[in-house]
């Protein structure tokens, strides 16, 4: 009985974990049940791909009003690989937070942290499965406000300047989205994603189709940090807490990135994205844009968080460079990265959340000896930052590969060597870490010897090792997108 | 304002006729405009109106906080437990279609319990607000 | 000029939105920023609320007397839109609050100069 209802409880569970939490109030038994009802939708979420794998797609009409008039959950290859990513870092950070948050969020608010965990762990969930586009702003809402919440937790006073800046664009970009989808459903009547599909070509003549386009693809961007509408994402990850960070990190941003996707290619369609506006130029220039001058900047940061942030920005801007080639294999690197990028961040700011732990901060006077006084952090942070910067046995390499071959395959060779030529970028700032932890002199700003707390250790090192399996096994990752990518350009799934 | 006759008499006289017309506004929610989201808000003017005649610290022990606070939680729970009602009655997520025999039975028991969930969160959510921003003190 | 007439609520649409567009970037002041995003948000209310309204149509209950009904949902979907709008301002002028007990100011200028002054050194 429960198989037929998982979409539906995946996002269900961590959504009524949360008013649970505030009941109980008890900061210990709020994260027993925010572990608990993570680990539930992880499970779920897998079950839930098991079922695409075999049958294409998964439908389900909430509260039995059938689609295209009631709500539906759709689940395919693209959403399901999404859902998988975002539970799975879910159910690794709620174990993680316990130790992080009691040393980082005062002791009457921490209930609080774990409420917002579930709800955007709930909120995220349901935008990668809704096939509702006035759903997935409900969703996409819930999961923001959450957010802001979580950054707004940071124990420096600028996080809350950080939060309420995010609070402002966030909801900007989300009205832009809210905009595009109110266009396309004066055009088409429905709020239906497959139906408003369905419908689109025949009204698309107009000009409301290309300002619905533009509208979404604006109000995504700045919800995904593409650049130059990052200016939110470097303060917010670098104040908000660690778990936090974390989350936010490897979750957030990619499934904006999703709801690109499923506006550019199910919704509008690959040649009607082209025909519109010169949708695949503008990403292409701004994804370049994006790494070049956020690998740059990341260089010359004097905080390590603030650091992988901008690194983040750098990162989004080769999911998007593979969106915008459009080609097979460079959407295949977009989804792929989305996924590879997700657990390489991931595993970089857990580990950086041990470190803020031990050493009260992640600014580079901190890092100083942490080969000695942090040996399996380091080396951890180590080899995240080598699939960071693509090096061949990581997961960074597989995207980065894929990428190199849509480039060719789109006949850009130039970008094929850029995409070769920023990884080196990559290297620089990956190389300060590695020599301020192994070939400096501890200074005074340095942490006590003593690693992170056990529970914390041991998840970010899962992390890692998944960073470094999906280098080689990649059935899970190339095959799930691979599949997207052909769902997405129309072919058979 | 405490010493204000005018406002008090005024006020003990209108706050049980405020909660009612939420009430008609809630239960009135079938047939016309409204439902729990307004009825919510009416009930939470009430205790507001309540506050700034008689006092925040009245007002909190007609509502104490950690009421409040519970009941923005349990009326998410109670909108929650109605769609497991519907799964557990063995239809979809949220499917009033089942909660009775007859469907249309179904569709307004569900309705009215979700309403109820709506009206206890709202309420809750509005006086939390309000608690929140008139309990900080002015540092200067 | 028929185009112009006939499409009013789309002209007031866009002021709205040029408008609260326009007090979030020119105004340095957190507050009014919150009061630009309420207004920019209202004018997509207007953008779904105004289609679905057909004139001379009546409230959607079904009924032998009349034939022609407004549209119902896009009032759903701002209902909910309204909501959220709340959510976000109110939580906008929660961070406000804390943002002024941490630094004294609600002036954007101010706390950048309040931040910078403290140096990067924290």
């Amino acid at each position: 009985m429960i198989a037929a209802h998982l979409p539906a409880l995946a996002v269900v569970v961590p959504l009524a974990a949360a008013p649970l939490i505030v009941l109980v109030r008890h900061a210990g038994a709020a994260w027993a049940l925010a572990v608990a009802a993570a680990w539930f939708s992880f499970g779920a979420s897998l079950a839930l791909a098991a079922q695409v794998a075999d049958a294409g797609v998964v439908s389900y009409a909430m509260g039995n009003w059938p689609p295209p008039w009631g709500i539906e959950y759709r689940v395919d290859a693209l959403s399901a690989f999404v859902v998988v990513l975002v539970s799975a870092i879910g159910a690794a950070v709620a174990p993680y937070a316990l130790k992080s948050v009691a040393a980082e969020v005062p002791g009457e608010l921490r209930y609080l942290y774990y409420a917002m965990h579930c709800l955007c762990l709930a909120g995220l969930l349901g935008m990668a499965m809704t096939g509702d586009a006035f759903n997935l702003f409900v969703f996409m809402e819930v999961a923001s406000l959450a957010m802001y919440v979580l950054i707004a937790l940071g124990r420096d006073r600028r996080a809350l300047l950080a939060s309420y800046q995010y609070l402002l664009l966030g909801t900007i970009g989300a009205t832009f989205y809210v905009i595009g989808v109110g266009v396309l459903y004066l055009q088409t009547g429905t709020l239906n994603i497959a139906d408003m599909a369905a419908r689109l070509p025949a009204v698309a003549g107009g000009r409301p189709a290309p300002a619905a386009l533009a509208f979404i693809t604006a109000g995504m961007s700045l919800k995904l940090a593409l650049f130059p509408l990052h200016l939110w994402l470097p303060n917010a990850y670098a104040y908000a807490p660690s778990a936090a960070t974390a989350f936010l990190a490897a979750t957030a941003t990619k499934v904006s990135v999703y709801v690109l996707l499923r506006f550019h290619f199910s919704v509008f369609g690959e040649s009607a994205v082209t025909a519109l506006l010169p949708m695949p130029e503008i990403l292409i220039a701004l994804s370049i844009a994006a790494i070049v001058t956020a690998s740059l900047v990341a260089v010359w940061q004097a905080d390590f968080k603030r650091l992988l942030a901008y690194s983040s920005v750098a990162q989004i801007g080769y999911i998007t460079l593979g969106i915008g080639l459009a080609t097979r294999d460079g959407l295949t690197a977009a989804v792929v990265h989305l996924f590879n990028h997700g657990i390489t961040k991931g595993a970089l700011f857990l580990l950086a959340g041990g470190i803020v732990l031990r050493a009260g901060g992640a600014r580079f006077e901190n890092l100083r000896g942490l080969g000695r006084s942090m040996p399996l952090t380091a080396l951890g942070i180590t080899l995240a930052g080598l699939s960071l910067i693509g090096v061949p046995g990581t997961a960074g390499f597989i995207s980065k590969w894929y990428l190199v071959l849509g480039a060719i395959e789109a006949g850009m060779w130039w970008l094929a060597a850029l995409v070769v030529l920023t990884s080196l970028i990559a290297v620089v700032y990956v190389w300060r870490f590695v020599e301020a932890a192994y070939l400096s002199e501890p200074g005074e700003a340095a942490p006590r010897p003593g690693e992170a707390p056990m529970p914390m250790l041991v998840v970010s090192w899962l992390m890692v090792a998944a960073c470094l399996w999906f280098g080689f096994d990649t059935s899970f990752t190339v095959g799930g997108a691979s599949r997207a990518a052909q769902l997405l350009l129309g072919g058979a799934p | 304002m405490k010493r204000e006759p005018v406002l008090r008499v005024v006020g003990k006289m209108l706050i049980p006729y405020m909660l009612v017309f939420a009430l008609y506004v809630q239960f009135h929610g079938d047939f016309g405009p409204g439902g729990g989201f307004q009825a919510g808000v009416i009930s939470a003017a009430a205790v507001i109106f309540y506050a700034i005649i008689f006092g925040l610290p009245a007002a909190r022990r007609v509502m104490p906080e950690a009421l409040v606070e519970a009941m923005v939680a349990a009326g998410a729970l109670l909108y929650i437990a109605v769609g497991f009602a519907g799964l557990l009655l063995g239809g979809n997520y949220l499917d009033y279609f089942v909660l009775d025999t007859d469907p249309v039975a179904g569709q307004h028991r569900g309705i009215f319990w979700v309403e109820v969930g709506v009206l206890v969160t709202v309420s809750g959510v509005m006086l939390k607000i309000f608690y929140m921003f008139a309990g900080r003190q002015r540092e200067d | 000029m028929q185009a112009f007439a006939s499409h009013y609520t789309y002209w007031v649409t866009v002021l709205l939105l040029g408008a609260g567009l326009y007090i979030m970037i020119a105004r340095g002041n957190l507050v009014k920023k919150l009061v630009g995003l309420s207004i920019f948000q209202t004018s997509v209310y207007l953008l779904y609320i105004a289609p679905g309204k057909l004139i001379g149509g009546t409230a959607p209950i079904v009924s032998e007397a009349y034939q022609v009904y407004s549209n119902p949902l896009p009032h759903v979907l701002i209902l909910t839109a309204i909501v959220v709008g709340i959510a976000t301002l109110a939580l906008g002028l929660a961070i406000v609050v804390r943002i002024r007990e941490a630094y004294g100011s609600i002036e954007e200028d101010e706390i950048v100069a309040a931040d910078a002054q403290a140096g990067d050194g924290r």
